[in-house]
């Protein structure tokens, strides 16, 4: 009898193990592949919330509206078909978290309490606590657990992804996958294969993203021919504490809470920030954006702190530091609504929150890039079909991505607490997707030869024995070191073309470097020195796919921004004043020539760019992105 | 002379290799902590005798606490790695591996056991599927929630295993963590429906009888999970479940 189709899915964050209880319901055995325990993966880092209209604070919000505000959020960028399913989905997804015993934080009645976040007016954020993703991953987590003790899933944790399996048609036929305990390789058949690999965050060095999020994953099927899209598309988050190993992230609820942001109005002022008087204190935020105030969007926020701390020179101690101030709360609200992350600013930086200001600078947070995923468009409703075999699916046959790997949704800049939201969303989309595709399916991957699975498991053992026995002299972690720096000094929140023609030589020389690397460990148990060494080696190819989207993409669009590119709206002029109509016609006329996604196809010596028209049914670019 | 930081770290190759300590001194540089300097020493792995030496391998991920990845024993606390400021500790900075879980290699064990006690106890609430049934789940109290929320924050580190002088190889104590979870899953209203099933789980040989009480389990949670309050709770629920089945059967 034959046996039924398997789908692996690799990543065990928010995104992997919706898309693992998805096919898991629907029948199918699911193998879940994951670097470590599910149960740790980065979505636990999110913070804030999660996004949903659920209209329970008398705002008469709207689905409709959390669309506008995810697309001009995205500055235009993102396909917006998907949008509309996702925030439609949205209020269901937070009855089912709700059903399945996710601590969400309660009104006096007992129901659920919403927050206010960037970029929009209303409260639509749920959350737990400050530890809303650890709370949501848990629960799906746990839901999957159900699902293994029945024997339905089967956890493969500890191991590592290295590449897709190929068949002759170039259909994604299984993985390959390394036990990171014994060192082995091993290949394994699958009928269809998704990615919730998650983020990119280390390939600028020190992020707010987890140690594991290098982006790897993604890269290796970039490399076997998935085509990446808006690669450049890099998120600053404007509130994240240094760190020598990391920069810690400070929730945006922070803000959307009342957190005010501002740096002394005199530079070099040394006192301490309580002994400054409030007339002597510089709220820009509140100042230059006075409609959304300290909840401007990310993009605009870390943009603004860089205008004040290198342009204007009130940075503290001259450095890229400003202040988020919630000392004006009262201790025991502080607890309640934002603990967790107060008590780890406390434990990280040995300075009282509750007391003093938080000092906090823009840090890599987010891609809102990555593989590309298309969608089957809904002639009737102008969204996406809610089931069907193109949805999430990659430019290669048979692999699915969903979650930050991914590259729908978010456009040119995410809004806080939509990525709880679209990691969620889509992995059941992905799942369905996948289920859709094994259904459909003509060739098994039991009639795949095995000639597949030897020669691409003896390409990955070839890479490991050449890794393993010194061509050079290269330190993979020192080589990691180079590539943050390259990337911070030169791909980050303010871009030039000359800056970024500088990194782009740079990185080239970094591929070459990193083919003749030594480690430090050759042995054949628990190498993690083996590990990063081939991490490191995708990471600067991907790396080059953002600095080459950045390079060719002469504008400013969302978290992409190049001074010489700038279209600035006038000073204190609005909708139907000359000068305001006159913006909006460049503005216009710019969206003719780059509203589109960047396209990377893989090539031996660098990216390859082609630029794809958007789908803006939904809301066509009418009006631009204004804050103030 | 140039501050530094000193280690002292146990080590051993695998878990069938004889453990041996290994030295290791890094140029001292404000707000490091355990990992971070883990990582300075993985780049730069040569220790006190100037020998180069295999880096040091160990577990972290999210280095904010909420993993529970990086559990090791610092200064002889089971406690997580990437919290731990090396300001605030003594030197020589003695970091072991935990005890109480199979040895894969220096500082990295295998906590298997944790997430089979999760099964084992049954720690979810049955859902008619992850689809939309279009309701909530039925009201809960700010109070219950804020309880509830504090075991909800439970990261699976085992430093509560470890401390624990009941649970070890030779015994089938579940230990303190999934008993945590047990509460959380029974507080939720739908989730009471299978009190019963969970209560039962923990019953028997290794359950919540095997508990002896020495309360090392709440001193060392990084999450400060009144761990304690729930086993109490929990030996009175199956103390009741004990005679409702006793006069059911």
């Amino acid at each position: 009898m034959a046996t039924k189709p398997k789908v692996i899915v690799v990543g065990g964050g928010l995104g992997g193990l919706w898309a693992t209880l998805r096919i898991a319901e629907s029948g199918f055995p699911v193998d879940l592949f994951s670097l470590f325990p599910v149960k740790r993966s980065h979505s636990c880092c999110a913070q804030g919330g999660i996004n949903a209209v659920l209209d329970v604070k008398g705002q008469r919000d709207s689905i409709w509206q959390h669309v506008v505000d995810t697309i001009k959020g995205g500055d235009y960028l993102a396909q917006q078909p998907p949008i509309k399913n996702l925030c439609e989905a949205a209020p269901g997804i937070i009855r089912t978290y709700d059903r399945m015993g996710v601590t969400f934080s309660r009104t006096p009645e007992g129901s659920m309490d919403q927050r206010l976040f960037g970029g929009v007016k209303n409260r639509r954020t749920a959350f737990a606590g400050a530890t809303t993703g650890q709370q949501l991953l848990y629960a799906a987590d746990e839901q999957v657990r159900a699902f293994e003790a029945e024997g339905k899933v089967k956890k493969y944790e500890e191991w590592e992804f290295l590449s897709v399996v190929l068949d002759d048609e170039g259909t994604c036929r299984g993985i390959t996958a390394m036990n990171l305990v014994d060192m082995k390789v091993h290949a394994f058949r699958a009928d269809a294969v998704i990615l919730g690999t998650g983020g990119l965050g280390l390939i600028f060095g020190r992020s707010t993203m987890s140690t594991n999020s290098t982006g790897a994953a993604a890269s290796r099927v970039y490399q076997q021919g998935a085509r990446f899209a808006n690669g450049e598309f890099i998120q600053f988050h404007p509130t994240a504490m240094k760190g020598h190993d990391k920069n810690r992230l400070m929730s945006e609820a922070c803000r959307g809470e009342g957190g005010r942001i501002w740096v002394p109005k005199t530079a070099g002022d040394t006192r301490a920030p309580n002994d400054i008087p409030e007339d002597e204190r510089f709220f820009f935020l509140e100042e230059w954006y006075p409609a959304y105030g300290n909840t401007v969007p990310r993009d605009v926020a870390s943009r603004a702190i860089y205008r004040v701390t290198r342009h204007m020179g009130l940075g503290l101690g001259g450095e890229d530091v400003v202040y988020l101030d919630l000392t004006h709360h009262p201790r025991e609200f502080l607890e309640k609504r934002l603990g967790g992350i107060l008590d780890m600013y406390q434990t990280f930086s040995g300075e009282d929150p509750y007391t003093q200001p938080i000092k906090i600078f823009p840090s890599t947070h987010y891609s809102m890039g990555g593989i590309l995923v298309g969608y089957e468009k809904d002639g009737e409703t102008g969204g996406m079909v809610p089931v069907h075999p193109k949805n999430h699916a990659s430019t290669i046959g048979g692999l699915f991505a969903c979650g930050e790997c991914d590259s729908a949704y978010h456009g040119a800049n995410r809004l806080g607490a939509n990525s709880l939201l679209s990691a969620t969303f889509s992995g059941i989309v992905a799942g369905d997707a996948s289920v859709a595709h094994v259904k459909g399916i003509k060739k098994r991957a039991d009639d795949t030869a095995d000639a597949a699975y030897d020669n691409e498991k003896k390409r990955q053992d070839d890479i490991n024995r050449k890794l393993t026995s010194p061509t050079g002299k290269e330190n993979p972690f020192a080589l990691h070191h180079e590539l943050g720096e390259l990337m911070q000094g030169h791909v980050f929140v303010e871009r030039d073309n000359k800056g970024l023609d500088q990194a782009i030589e740079g990185l080239k020389k970094l591929r070459e470097r990193s083919q003749s690397m030594c480690l430090d460990d050759n042995g054949t148990w628990s190498n993690q020195s083996l590990s990063w060494a081939r991490q490191i080696q995708d990471m600067i190819v991907l790396a080059e796919v953002i600095a080459k989207g950045a390079r060719l993409r002469d504008e400013c669009r969302g978290s992409h921004y190049k001074a010489e590119f700038e279209l600035k709206i006038p000073e204190g002029k609005f909708e139907g004043d000359p000068e305001f109509e006159e913006y909006k016609a460049k503005w216009k006329a710019n969206n003719d020539k780059w509203l589109k996604a960047t396209i990377a196809t893989h090539a031996d010596d660098g990216p390859e760019i082609e630029f794809k028209q958007i789908d803006t049914s939904v809301l066509p670019p009418e009006k631009p992105r204004d804050y103030r | 002379m140039e501050k530094e930081i000193h280690f002292k770290i146990k080590r051993q190759q695998g878990p069938d290799a004889q453990p041996y300590w290994e030295e290791f001194k890094m140029p001292y540089a404000p707000s490091h902590n355990v990992v971070s300097a883990l990582m300075y020493l993985r780049e730069h792995p040569t220790n006190t005798r100037g020998e180069k030496v295999d880096p040091v391998v160990w577990d972290c991920n999210c280095m904010e606490e909420v993993c529970g990845a990086c559990a090791m024993i610092v200064n002889g606390e089971p406690r997580q790695a990437c919290a731990a400021l090396i300001d605030d500790l003594e030197q020589p900075i003695e970091l072991e591996p935990l005890t109480k879980f199979p040895l894969v290699r220096d500082l990295m064990v295998d906590r298997q056991k944790m997430f089979d006690a999760l099964q084992q106890v049954k720690a979810w609430i049955k859902v008619d599927g992850s689809w939309d049934i279009h309701r909530h789940a039925p009201l809960v109290s700010p109070k219950v929630q804020d309880i509830r929320y504090l075991f909800s924050r439970c990261m699976t580190c085992g430093c509560c295993m470890e401390a624990c002088p009941q649970f070890h190889e030779g015994s089938s104590f579940v230990g303190p963590a999934p008993l945590g979870q047990v509460l959380l899953h029974n507080s939720h209203p739908a989730g009471e429906y299978d009190k019963e099933e969970r209560l039962h789980a923990v019953m028997g040989d290794g359950g919540i009888t095997d508990c002896g009480n020495a309360q090392n389990c709440v001193k060392v949670c990084p999450k400060d999970i009144p761990l304690t309050d729930a086993i109490a709770r929990l030996g009175r629920q199956t103390t009741a479940q004990w005679l409702r089945d006793l006069f059911t059967n």
